[in-house]
C-alpha cells in the first residue's frame, strides 16, 4: 500500500500577526514555519501505521504547493519518517489552485491511501482534501479520528454527534483527519534527520489552473471590551448577565 | 437566478444553525434582487421544511431517499450540484460545519466555483463579490474576493444570526439521480449518545482545564453541558494527563471552535488555548487566579474556585431555566 500524505507549510502557531503597513500583507519576518499542525498528525499516523505493519504499508509520499522556501518544511517530513517527497513549485493560491495542482501531479501515480489535515492553522480553510478528492474522483471520508490497517485491511471512524461510526471504503480514497488520528507527532531523531538529506525529493512544475479566489485586504480584530468581574459570591448576578445581556442561556 | 442553501436536519428537525443559514442566504439574496431555494436532505415532515419560509425562503426542495439517509460525501456533492444547476443557482450557502466541510469544497470543484469558508458578514460587496472571513484562527479577517460566476460561501456558525422575514412557501419534493460510484463508502456501524452534539458544532461548550484538579470532579462540567444542551471539552493538559479523551481537547492544535458561549472553568488560557477557543461569542472564565490569561479573552470572569463556583452556577442556572 502506498500513503500519500499533503501538508501545508504555516507559520508556527504561537506567531504574533502583524500586518504590513499597507493592510495588503501581513509581516512575516522572523517567522518560523512549521508542518500544519493536523497535516502533522496525519504523517504520524501514517508512519505509526508502517512501523506497525511493514508488510501492508510499503511507501509514504509527502507532497506540498510551494516555493523553494518551503523545502526545510519537506525535510522535517522527511526526518520524521517520510520516504519521499514532492514540491509542486508554485506559490500556494486558493483551496482550488492548490487541490488542483496536487491532483495533476499525482494522477498518474497511483496512492493507495491519501491524507490531508482537516484545516490549515493560517487560512482556516479546510477544503483542500474535499476538493482534492473531487478533482481525482475519488470518494472522501471527513473528520476520520481513528485508522487502522489490521490484516491488510482499512478501518476508519469519522467523528459525528455525540459519537462516532465506522466507515467502510473503496480503495484509494481521501481521509480529512481531524485531531486523535495520533496522539503525539513524531518527533525526527537524529538519524532521521541525517536520512532524510538525501532522501528523493521530486520538484515539479505547476499545471495551468487559475485561483477562483484572492485574499484583497487584511485587517485586525478590534481590541476588545475589558472582562467583567463578578464576585464568587454573587454568581446570580453573573447568570442575569448570561441571560439578559449576553442572551447566551 | 437564486441562493442555494443546504439546511441539514438533525432527526427530521431543523437547528438554529439552519434558520441563521437561511436568514443569510435571504441578505445575500436581497443584495441580488433574487430569491432563496432551501435544500433539504431526508426525513423531514413538511410542517418543519415550511419553517424555512420564516425567515425568507420561497421554495423548499426535499430529497428524502434512504440512500442518504447517512453522509456520504460524494453523493451529497452530487445531488447539491445537480439542484444548483436546475435552480440556475449563482450563490451557495452552507454551514461552516462537518457537512459543509465535508461536501462544499467537493460542490466548488463540480461547479468550478470559488469557495470561502469561515464567513462571518453579507458580502461587502457583489460585483465584485467580496466577502470576510477569520484567518490565523480569529487574529485576523481576510476579505476575499470571489471571481467565479458561481460563489460558494460556508458561514461561520454564530456570526450572522436569525432574521425573520416570512414569505409564502412552495415544498416540492426532488428525486435526484444517483449514481453507484457515488457510494463507495458506507456507515458501518454507529456509535453514538444521542441528543449529544458534535463538539465542534455545538453552541454552548463547557470546557475544564488542570484547576478542575482530577478526572473525578468531572460531574458538575458534564451536568452543566447537559442542562445547557452544550458539549464538553477540555484544555490540552487535561488530555495529557488523561483525565478526558483526546477528542474533547480544544486549541490550536486540537479542535478549533466558535460557540455562542464557552465556559473556562480552571483554564489558565495559554496563546494555544485561546487560538481553538477566541473565536466564541461569549467567553466565560472562572479561574482562581486573577493573573491568568483566559480573563484577557473573556467576557465575563469570576475569581474563585471552581470546586464552589461550579454548583452555585448550575443551581442559579436551573433556576432561570426553571428545572
Amino acid at each position: 500500500m502506498k500513503i500519500l500524505v499533503c501538508l501545508s507549510n504555516v507559520p508556527d502557531t504561537t506567531t504574533k500577526i502583524k500586518l504590513a503597513a499597507d493592510n495588503l500583507s501581513f509581516d512575516l519576518t522572523g517567522v518560523q514555519w512549521i508542518i500544519n499542525p493536523w497535516d502533522e498528525l496525519a504523517l504520524s499516523r501514517a508512519i505509526e501505521l508502517k512501523e506497525k505493519y511493514p508488510a501492508t504499508v510499503e511507501k509514504i509520499t509527502v507532497i506540498t504547493v510551494g516555493n523553494k522556501e518551503t523545502e526545510p518544511t519537506i525535510r522535517k517530513a522527511l526526518a520524521m519518517g517520510a520516504d519521499d517527497a514532492i514540491r509542486v513549485n508554485a506559490e500556494a493560491q486558493d483551496a482550488y489552485f492548490v487541490a488542483g495542482q496536487l491532483a495533476e501531479a499525482i494522477k498518474d501515480k497511483s496512492y493507495d491511501i491519501i491524507l490531508c489535515g482537516i484545516e490549515s492553522s493560517d487560512h482556516n480553510g479546510c477544503n483542500v482534501g474535499s476538493m482534492l478528492s473531487e478533482f481525482m474522483g475519488l470518494p472522501s471520508v471527513s473528520s476520520v479520528s481513528f485508522l487502522d490497517l489490521e490484516n491488510g485491511n482499512v478501518s476508519l471512524n469519522r467523528e459525528v454527534d455525540g459519537g462516532y461510526e465506522k466507515i467502510q471504503t473503496a480503495l484509494p480514497f481521501v481521509a480529512i483527519v481531524q485531531k486523535g488520528i495520533a496522539l503525539e507527532p513524531k518527533i525526527a531523531a537524529m538519524r532521521g534527520i541525517m536520512a532524510a538529506r538525501t532522501k528523493p525529493l521530486l520538484v515539479l512544475e505547476p499545471a495551468n489552473i487559475d485561483a477562483l479566489t484572492e485574499e484583497v485586504a487584511y485587517e485586525l480584530p478590534e481590541a476588545k471590551a475589558a472582562c467583567k468581574m463578578i464576585a464568587p459570591e454573587n454568581i446570580s448576578e453573573l447568570v442575569a448577565l448570561l441571560h439578559n445581556e449576553a442572551k447566551v442561556i | 437566478m437564486s441562493v442555494l442553501v443546504y439546511i441539514e436536519n438533525w432527526d427530521g428537525k431543523f437547528k438554529k444553525l439552519s434558520f441563521e443559514l437561511i436568514s443569510y442566504a435571504q441578505g445575500i439574496a436581497r443584495q441580488l434582487s433574487t430569491s432563496v431555494v432551501a435544500l433539504s436532505i431526508g426525513n423531514v415532515a413538511e410542517e418543519e421544511l415550511k419553517k424555512a419560509g420564516n425567515y425568507g425562503a420561497s421554495k423548499v426542495i426535499a430529497v428524502n431517499n434512504p440512500k442518504l439517509n447517512e453522509l456520504v460525501n460524494q453523493a451529497y456533492a452530487s445531488v447539491i450540484s445537480e439542484l444548483a444547476l436546475k435552480e440556475e443557482a449563482t450563490v451557495l450557502v452552507f454551514a461552516n460545519n462537518m457537512t459543509g466541510k465535508a461536501v462544499a469544497p467537493r460542490v466548488a470543484v463540480k461547479l468550478n466555483a470559488g469557495l470561502v469558508s469561515g464567513v462571518i458578514a453579507l458580502p461587502s460587496s457583489t460585483e465584485p463579490f467580496v466577502v470576510k472571513k477569520k484567518i490565523y484562527t480569529g487574529k485576523a479577517y481576510a476579505s476575499v474576493t470571489i471571481k467565479s460566476p458561481v460563489k460558494i460561501i460556508t458561514l461561520s456558525q454564530n456570526s450572522f444570526g436569525l432574521n425573520e422575514s416570512a414569505v409564502d412557501v412552495s415544498i416540492e419534493n426532488f428525486v435526484p439521480q444517483l449514481r453507484d460510484n457515488d457510494f463507495a463508502t458506507s456507515v458501518l456501524e454507529t456509535n453514538k449518545q444521542t441528543g449529544k452534539v458534535l463538539l465542534t458544532d455545538a453552541e454552548i461548550v463547557v470546557s475544564g482545564g488542570r484547576g478542575m484538579k482530577s478526572a473525578e470532579f468531572w460531574a458538575p462540567i458534564e451536568e452543566l453541558a447537559e442542562i445547557l444542551g452544550g458539549a464538553t471539552a477540555c484544555s490540552r493538559p487535561v488530555a495529557d494527563e488523561g483525565w478526558r479523551p483526546h477528542h474533547e481537547h480544544v486549541g490550536q492544535t486540537g479542535k478549533i471552535i466558535a460557540p455562542n458561549v464557552y465556559f473556562a472553568f480552571g483554564i489558565s488560557g495559554a496563546i494555544q488555548h485561546l487560538g481553538g477557543v477566541s473565536s466564541s461569542k461569549i467567553i466565560v472564565a472562572v479561574n482562581k487566579d486573577r493573573d491568568a490569561p483566559i480573563f484577557e479573552a473573556a467576557n465575563y470572569g469570576v475569581v474563585g474556585d471552581v470546586t464552589t463556583v461550579l454548583p452555585e452556577l448550575i443551581n442559579k442556572i436551573k433556576e432561570v431555566k426553571g428545572q
